[in-house]
């Protein structure tokens, strides 16, 4: 056991430094090139789902705010991107900016409403946010393309040189980088004084005012930020897809981020990159072998994880290192 | 005038009945158990293909099938409740999201392996099916029906609680476990018994369902929304509460969608988030 | 982290293993449907339509083995179906792509095959725009635009009715079905005395038809998906007294499909619906087709679905014949355009100028046949084009 770092700044230094294991993840992401040159579309989604799995954890992981309704800010992202690449220009990086800013728009009024009740009540209030918010995109069907999906999307090449091509090379690239960007930032923010205090807020409710902590202030600006990040996932969908349909913003893709984070383990900073690569991978395997299957097992393993794995895969993982250690 | 709004105010407040019918065990098991049971609707989803298996395979009348219906569920909850569900008593809301969220995901899949993904029927006697005339209003006998059984079912429940042994100690429970505990009562057995049969009412609803909105292996996730919205807007623990809750819902979607249908969809939702706001424990509902 | 990572490479070097390179002399279809999730039953019968050209045709063209690769899409997803297309032309080499049930997800493929110059055959999805975003696609089921313009016209000009009240269900294929009937029921001299909007996911449609019933409608065009609804709305005419001997109901065809008259029960009888194909079609290939069909599926009856799926593969056939087994996008569509053939629905062609589908649709009402209800063909309209495409060239 290290000892106790000497002052707070030192122990948040101390937590921040980049393992090994972590350094050797990333390199080997850019192996994809090398070694899955088909699979890199399936790379992008899995990457955009890692960042959207990423934005849940800020709220979920470290703030303890369970949400049913996330998938409101990723399509609001969606959306804006895709209308401004359609009637402004298609600069992606532009894009980019635009969708993160509209959502977190949208994420701070939710936060508003969110910040001030828990349990049931706040889950709820998550769920019926998503749920107008969809219907909305539905309604508006003449500025959102509706059922059919936003037609006449037009996206630039990035930088001006590289166009999305058929074999997804570019938009693996575009979206690892944005992933890794958000990551390092998000990275930063878990471990600063401010991360610190969302996890305290997330084990004891009650004595963070008495330390001097805003709960209310603290909530919204976590969720803002998490709807900021999960809005720029969106934008990458729909840039490098060039399309956004009603399902961005439905309640399924609410549902299958948070399985995703569930699964790789929530609090931990990769259990949603690690959670959305086993799910997407899994989800892909049973599309071409055993489509009607996928419910069943994806249920088991969700059945599973809760009962036997309650911190999710990398929570099992780091268990396991422990014991090894002899602790 | 007076025609159409009483038939448009009845079908909302029949509909609100169905809902009544399929929330009550879950308002209930979640203000007793405090256990966020997603699977709720899965349950009914149960009763539902009861009902079609009993009065389409079988040939046997549909009042047999309502009964059997509610049996099935409870029983398949019971042991659930056993296997599952005691070992996440104590876990955070969020863990007793995803497990019954994995149950519903699985009971989705076996539902399409054994009936197929195609809707099916039940066979419902045919003086049920049609309309019945009166003051120059229609009232749809099939509704009529189901306003009488979840009257019923509302008095069965506020005289089972406020008159029986075995309601005072699920009271009892409900308000502080530990006391109830303490002056002996085997709350393990309280709660299990409460969501057996909390379960076995929302098999229930869903062969009654079956008639109004049909039922396909999705029927778990479906109306899964409507329950919670019904559960949250009522009040958790609250008879009385689901009982409004379930009628003002009713009635506020059919009337929106007779007076404003562009609002259409969105209206309940609204009323959620407002009445959330305005009464976060829900409007008979207690302070968590 | 070590052992995930681990796991995720063999699981996908199993994968590759298993999709391992093919002998030339292979025609490779591959066909995006979704064969779970909520739209699962129509991904099954389009694909039970491919399973039954393939039996009674055998499975090689012109000495060439054709080989299908199915990828499920999971529902409305156009990323994946996408990225499906995508990975079925880089990774597993296809020549031909076809399926599609749903709107969205074909015009996201559609931006695939015009890149890598494929054919697509699209077996289902019911939007007049989508044979439009790519020169290789190619049409064999129907455009809702067809079926109502039809239905529209035949009750103004054949169905003795003047006026209307139009319900459709608040999304894409309804607005487009809404769009097509009314200016077409107006150009042929009706009225449209009212309409509404009714929400996508509705269980309960009392509060939609008492509107309609306050303005007491000579007729009603209905659209709602397939699924629970049409059975729901049956229901709920006949509950709040809509008698389809006064008021004409009119619909197009996935209301009156058989799981919705099975549900709707004798509420359904007299609606009158607009459509491509019913299995009650008398005609002697209609007769062996539903034989074999459901010889093939537990005495099941095909639908529009399955003929769909079933001509999509005609054309496949057809063309590679024609192109004398050359697989490239360019020689298949030039070889489609144009093709004319019976099929068990009745005549049909693909247009050589928008590849879309160009067939007869017939006028049936609902019935009792024998002990269950079917839908009884009374009328026809031979040759329809797609209104919107027709429409856009002006």
């Amino acid at each position: 056991m290290t000892p106790a770092a000497a002052t707070p700044r030192a122990y948040l230094r101390a937590q921040s430094r980049w393992s090994p294991i972590e350094i050797a993840f990333w390199l080997a992401t850019l192996t994809s090139y090398l070694f899955f040159p088909d699979y890199l579309s399936l790379g992008s989604q899995i990457a955009i789902a890692a960042l959207f799995a990423l934005s849940l954890d800020l709220i979920l992981g470290y703030a303890g705010i369970v949400s049913l309704g996330h998938a409101a800010f990723f399509g609001t992202g969606a959306y804006a991107a895709g209308l401004f690449s359609k009637y402004v220009w298609g600069e992606p990086f532009s894009g980019l900016l635009i969708g993160g800013a509209a959502a977190a728009l949208i994420g701070y009024a939710s936060s508003l409403i969110i910040a001030r009740f828990r349990h049931l009540t706040r889950i709820m209030l998550t769920l019926g946010i998503g749920l107008l918010l969809a219907e909305v995109a539905n309604s508006a069907h003449d500025i959102t393309g509706g059922s059919d999906g936003l037609q006449g999307m037009r996206i630039w090449p990035l930088l001006g040189f590289f166009k999305f091509d058929l074999y997804g090379k570019v938009a693996y690239g575009y979206a690892l980088i944005v992933l890794f960007a958000v990551f390092v930032l998000a990275r930063r923010l878990i471990h600063s004084p401010f991360g610190l205090a969302l996890r305290g807020i997330r084990e004891n409710w009650v004595r963070m005012p008495a330390i001097g902590a805003s709960r209310a202030s603290h909530i919204r600006k976590i969720y803002t930020i998490s709807a900021g990040i999960a809005g720029i996932a969106g934008a990458v969908l729909a840039q490098t897809t060039q399309t956004v349909s009603l399902e961005a913003i439905g309640f399924g893709r609410s549902a299958d981020v948070l399985v995703m984070l569930v699964l790789g383990g929530a609090g931990r900073l990769y259990g949603g990159i690690i959670g959305a690569i086993i799910f997407m991978v899994a989800r892909d395997q049973f599309s071409g072998v055993a489509p009607q299957y996928w419910y069943f097992w994806i249920g088991l393993l969700l059945i599973g994880v809760v009962t036997l794995m309650p911190n999710g895969i990398l929570g099992g993982l780091s268990a396991l290192q422990a014991r090894w250690r002899g602790r | 005038m007076f025609g159409p709004v009483a038939g448009v105010l009845f079908d909302g407040f029949a509909y609100g009945m169905l809902l009544f019918v399929l929330s009550v065990g879950l308002s209930v098991t979640l203000g007793l158990m405090n256990f966020v049971n997603l699977a709720h609707c899965a349950f009914a989803m149960l009763g539902g293909y009861v009902a079609v298996l009993v009065t389409n395979e079988l040939g046997w009348p549909f009042f047999a099938a309502l009964p059997l219906a509610f049996i099935g569920a409870a029983a398949v909850s019971v042991l659930l409740e056993r296997t599952l569900y005691r070992r996440l008593y104590r876990a955070s809301d969020l863990d007793q999201v995803l497990l019954t969220i994995g149950i519903v995901f699985v009971s989705v899949a076996v539902a399409a392996y054994l009936f197929g993904t195609t809707q099916q029927p039940v066979d419902v006697p045919a003086y049920l099916r049609g309309s019945i005339s009166f003051a120059g209003v229609r009232f749809a006998s099939y509704r009529l029906f189901l306003i009488v059984v979840a009257l019923l079912i509302a008095v069965m429940l506020v005289l089972g609680l406020e008159h029986t042994r075995f309601g005072a100690q699920v009271r009892a429970a409900v308000d502080n476990q530990r006391m109830a505990a303490g002056l002996g009562i085997n709350v393990e057995l309280v709660f299990a018994v409460a969501f057996a049969l909390g379960s076995g009412l929302a098999g229930l609803g869903g062969a009654l369902a079956v008639e109004v909105v049909g039922l396909d292996p999705y029927f778990g996730f479906t109306y899964l929304i409507f329950v919670l919205i019904v559960v949250s807007v009522g009040g958790l623990g609250s008879i009385a509460g689901t009982f409004a809750a379930a009628a003002l819902i009713g009635i506020v979607d059919i009337a929106g969608k007779y007076y404003a249908p562009e609002l259409g969809a969105f209206l309940i939702y609204l009323v959620m988030v407002a009445v959330l706001m305005w009464r976060p424990a829900g409007l008979i509902g207690r302070r968590q | 982290m070590q052992s995930v990572k681990l796991f995720a490479a063999g699981l996908v070097a199993a994968v590759m293993g298993m999709g391992a390179a093919n002998a030339q002399n292979a025609v490779k279809i591959g066909v995006i449907l979704p064969y779970s999730g909520q739209f699962a039953d129509t991904g099954n019968q389009v694909d039970a339509g491919i399973k039954l050209y393939m039996k009674q045709h055998g499975d090689s063209v012109g000495g060439k083995k054709l080989e299908i690769i199915r990828k499920d899409v999971g529902g409305i997803a156009p990323d994946v179906a996408k990225r499906l297309a995508q990975e079925l032309v880089v990774r597993d080499k296809v020549d031909i792509i076809a399926g599609f049930v749903l709107t969205p997800n074909a015009i996201a493929a559609s931006s695939v095959v015009q890149e890598a110059k494929k054919l697509m055959v699209i077996m289902n999805a019911a939007t007049s725009i989508i044979t439009t975003k790519s020169d290789y696609s190619v049409r064999t089921s129907l455009t809702l635009p067809m079926v109502a313009d039809t239905l529209a016209t035949w009750a103004v000009k054949k169905g003795g009715v003047k006026k209307s009240y139009t319900m459709v269900s608040d999304y894409g294929p309804g607005l487009d079905s809404e769009a097509a009937f009314q200016s077409a029921f107006k150009a042929a001299g009706g009225e449209i005395v009212g309409s509404v909007r009714m929400a996508v996911a509705n269980p309960d449609f009392s509060a939609y038809i008492q509107r309609a019933k306050d303005l007491n409608p000579e007729s009603i065009f209905v659209f709602v998906p397939a699924g629970s609804q049409p059975a729901a709305i049956g229901k709920a005419f006949a509950e709040r007294g809509i008698d389809t001997k006064k008021v004409k109901v009119m619909s197009t065809g996935e209301f009156t499909d058989d799981s919705a008259l099975k549900q709707s029960g004798d509420a359904a009888l007299g609606v009158i619906s607009a459509w491509n194909y019913d299995h009650n079609h008398d005609s002697a290939m209609n007769k062996a087709f539903v034989e074999a069909y459901r010889k093939d599926n537990a005495g099941a009856n095909p639908n529009f679905l399955v003929v769909g799926g079933y001509d999509g593969m005609h054309v496949i056939y057809e063309a590679l014949k024609k192109t004398a087994g050359k697989t490239d996008g360019d020689s298949l569509v030039a070889a489609a355009k144009g093709m004319k053939w019976e099929s068990p629905r009745g005549p049909m062609m693909i247009d050589p100028e928008t590849r879309d589908v160009v067939e007869n649709i017939y006028i049936r009402r609902v019935e009792k046949i024998g002990s269950t209800l079917g839908n009884v063909e009374f009328d026809k309209f031979e040759n329809v084009k797609d209104p919107v495409k027709a429409a856009m060239k002006k």
